[in-house]
């Protein structure tokens, strides 16, 4: 059947080059030359105005990175990466550093403002960004808060603004860039820093932690519940630049905080690195709450270019009784390789992973989590749902473990994967390891195939069939969309809607 | 409004026929029963003219107002006004039985270039639809058929049918697992949609729907074609003496 093949193959094409946040902003930059050495963190702590501690922690970093081996354990392939080849520093010549909005260079509004991200505090408290809350959306249980999102928008190598930070402050709240933390804030900074993902922990982190130039910093006071949410935006704009962001959130005792971050990358024919590092603390009774929608360009219909994205993500709940929860959308980049993953080092501490991981195309995804149980009566909970399309490859790994302490340990895991098509793989690779005979791991997988039943049936009524797929994937994906804040599931799931057109044949 | 002729369908995995050759007219505004034993093809008559994928028309012709359809795809002629309620529903996982409705209800006024229903003239057809059917608006906030008893799906399908006013209806033993009560709501849920410019097609294989539902004709179908086309009489007929008669007269 020669016609239907050419309609698959042309749907194939339009595919994942309908990338929608693929244009670039012009706009005069301050480059490092490309290369890695010492000359060049110490130019970057310079720029950074950084005191000289933050320089020897990059430097010792640097030292020990030099002695690594990029890891070959994930299920992902890519030609090796020439570190000499990438600018390690790129920020806007007109905003040498986070400012207020009115000094920001209008081209950089106009940027973010393409993106659909509100920096504009007045639009924000004017509701624009809020969605319609309907009597529909009553009628599906979805009830919105109102919609006040703080936003820390970085743009390449430096934080551009953030948003609404007087209000936080009255609160007691710190969110502000990394670098301005290190400056402002260093005891807070030289307690945590590295404090859950060590400058040693593996290939990536460190090289973060050598190079790593901008990213947000929030602190939440004892006893304080944030009092909206709070979100950077990544952009990576510049040409042959990796970006390397660092983010650190603690909750002292006792306060909550919901953090959503959020990515995208012009399309280029040359792929990018991302290798970021986040790191949670969560104290006595804290909450942290953090949120993915990764969208990074995912390479083009034949798999040229694309975003590396590379990241450590981990959160220690260090108090009793503490909960940390990781959500995440990931429907970008060439090749993912991403563990959020908790120490439930507090007793009763709680650890969450929900995941919705979509693949298209020729992307490559490697994600899941670990969960460390240290703690006694700690829990962790992991939603997993990978749904692959196209060429694409998706791969679930996860670790769970329970320490020779860890009494009445608690997992349960579920670990969905769905397939469109034939071309495609889902892999899941659970490791489990109970040194405690009272810890109770329980794990459910399943993968499926999109069946032709339900999509007819969808059809039927009139859908057309790349609609009665994603809703059919949305459905799949409910359990992890719940989990979102309220103000980001709709985008999410449009988002999973467009990472899967013409993932048909 | 639809003339089906010497209709040949098969399996397409292995090629197994099962329509052989299958005429059929049926007329604006006409109720048809299509009655049959098990097996003889009245399922797969329907998904054919909704154009499943998982059956290859090798022969004949299927014409909708006029026109071929054979080429246009389920959605398509979905939204050209056909509608399939089906004998097996599909559970949709995930997917609010309201947010079903509403997409499928935009989908098809998409495709005929109408503007999307607000959310309040959305509800307003809802409720009046679902009111009439005497089905609860909580039930609709739950994933679409997941859950649902046998009565709740056909009733869902019912609801469905109402709220996409389709042209061509076509019921797949949407009697069956119905108690009496269920039974006449949902036929008067069919009647109250009769009218000239629209078809029913009311596949079953008891005659106790047909005293709700009243059929103008009445066809038998019998591997894969109609042996013998009448009146409502002929639904009684078979209801007094089964098919074996009808079967060995054609034979
Ligand atoms: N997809 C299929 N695969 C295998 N057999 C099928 C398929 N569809 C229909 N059949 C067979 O075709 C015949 C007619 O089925 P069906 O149309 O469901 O009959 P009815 O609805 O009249 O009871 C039966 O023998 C059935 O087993
Ligand atoms: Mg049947």
């Amino acid at each position: 059947m020669p016609a239907v093949q050419e309609t698959i193959d042309q749907v194939r094409k339009i595919d994942v080059d309908q990338y929608k946040y693929g244009f670039e902003t012009e706009i005069e930059m301050d480059k490092a030359p490309k290369g890695l050495n010492e000359d060049i963190i110490r130019l970057i702590s310079a720029k950074k105005d950084e005191p000289e501690w933050m320089l020897e922690w990059r430097l010792g970093a640097f030292r020990r990175w030099m002695t690594l081996e990029e890891p070959k354990w994930a299920r992902v392939q890519y030609p090796e990466i020439d570190f000499q080849d990438i600018h390690y520093y790129a920020a806007p010549k007109s905003t040498p550093g986070p400012t207020s909005l009115d000094e920001v260079d209008p081209e950089l509004l106009r940027t973010y403002e393409k993106l659909g991200i509100p920096l504009r505090e007045q639009e924000i408290l004017a509701g624009v960004q809020k969605p319609a809350a309907s009597e529909l959306e009553e009628a599906n249980d979805n009830v919105y808060k109102s919609g006040r999102v703080a936003v820390d928008a970085v743009f390449d190598s430096v934080s551009v603004v953030t948003t609404f930070k007087k209000e936080l402050a009255q609160a007691g709240v710190i969110f502000c860039s990394i670098s301005e933390a290190i400056r402002e804030h260093p005891e807070l900074v030289k307690k945590y820093l590295g404090s859950v993902v060590p400058t040693t922990d593996n290939y990536y982190a460190t090289l973060n932690s050598a190079v790593f130039t901008d990213g947000s910093f929030v602190f939440v006071p004892k006893g304080v519940r944030c009092p909206m949410e709070l979100s950077t935006y990544f952009r990576i704009n510049e040409k042959g630049t990796g970006q390397f962001e660092r983010t650190l959130i603690i909750a002292e005792e006792g306060s909550y905080v919901s953090y959503l971050e959020g990515c995208t990358a012009p399309q280029r024919d040359e792929n990018q690195l991302h290798a970021a590092v986040v790191e949670l603390i969560a104290l006595d009774d804290a909450e942290i709450k953090y949120s993915t929608v990764q969208n990074w360009y995912p390479g083009d219909a034949e798999g040229k270019g694309g975003i590396y994205n590379f990241v450590t993500k981990r959160g220690d709940c260090r108090g009793d009784r503490s909960k940390i929860s990781w959500t995440q959308v990931e429907t970008g980049s060439a090749i993912t390789w991403k563990y959020p993953s908790c120490i439930l080092r507090g007793d009763d501490s709680q650890g969450e992973f929900y995941s919705i991981a979509v693949s298209n195309g020729y992307q490559q995804i490697d994600s899941g989590t670990k969960m460390i149980h240290l703690g006694k009566n700690t829990t962790s909970r992991v939603i997993s749902k990978g749904i692959a399309a196209g060429f694409s490859q998706n791969t679930y790994r996860g670790q769970i473990s329970a320490h020779r302490k860890a009494t009445n340990a608690r997992n349960f895991t579920n670990c969905d994967s769905l397939l469109i098509g034939d071309q495609c793989g889902a892999h899941t690779v659970p490791y489990i390891e109970a040194k405690n005979s009272t810890a109770q791991f329980e794990h459910e997988a399943t993968t499926s195939k999109i069946s032709e039943d339900q999509k007819f049936y969808v059809m039927q009524r009139g859908i057309p069939e790349e609609e009665a797929i994603a809703l059919i994937v949305n459905g799949f994906v409910k359990d992890v969309i719940q989990e979102l804040p309220m103000e980001f599931a709709v985008e999410a799931q449009k988002l999973i809607g467009i990472s899967l057109e013409g993932s048909v044949g | 409004m639809l003339e089906i002729k010497n209709l040949h369908a098969r399996i397409a995995e292995d090629g197994t026929e099962i329509i052989r050759g299958l005429n059929l007219t049926v007329k604006a505004g006409e109720v048809a029963a299509i009655m049959g034993p098990n097996g003889s093809g009245k399922s797969t008559l329907s998904y054919v003219l909704a154009g499943r994928e998982d059956y290859e028309v090798t022969e004949g012709e299927i014409l909708y107002n006029g026109e071929s359809i054979l080429e246009m795809d389920p959605a398509e002629r979905a939204a050209s006004g056909i509608f399939l309620a089906f004998q097996y529903p599909m559970e949709i996982p995930g997917v609010a039985t309201m947010e079903f409705l509403k997409v499928a209800m935009n989908a098809q006024r998409k495709a005929r270039g109408e503007e999307p229903l607000t959310i309040p003239e959305f509800l307003k057809r809802v409720k009046a639809a679902a009111g009439t059917l005497d089905m609860d608006m909580a039930m609709l906030k739950r994933p679409l058929n997941v859950g649902f008893s046998g009565g709740e799906k056909k009733r869902a399908e019912i609801l469905q049918m109402k709220l996409l006013q389709p042209k061509l209806c076509v019921l797949d033993e949407t009697d069956s697992g119905l108690d009496i009560d269920a039974l006449k709501i949902v036929a008067d849920g069919v009647n109250a949609l009769r009218s000239p410019d629209r078809a029913i097609v009311v596949i079953t294989h008891y005659q106790r729907l047909l005293e709700h539902i009243v059929p103008d004709t009445v066809h038998v179908l019998y591997k894969g074609q109609v042996i013998k086309s009448g009146d409502k009489s002929l639904a009684m007929e078979l209801e007094a003496n089964g098919y074996a008669g009808i079967i060995e007269e054609a034979a």
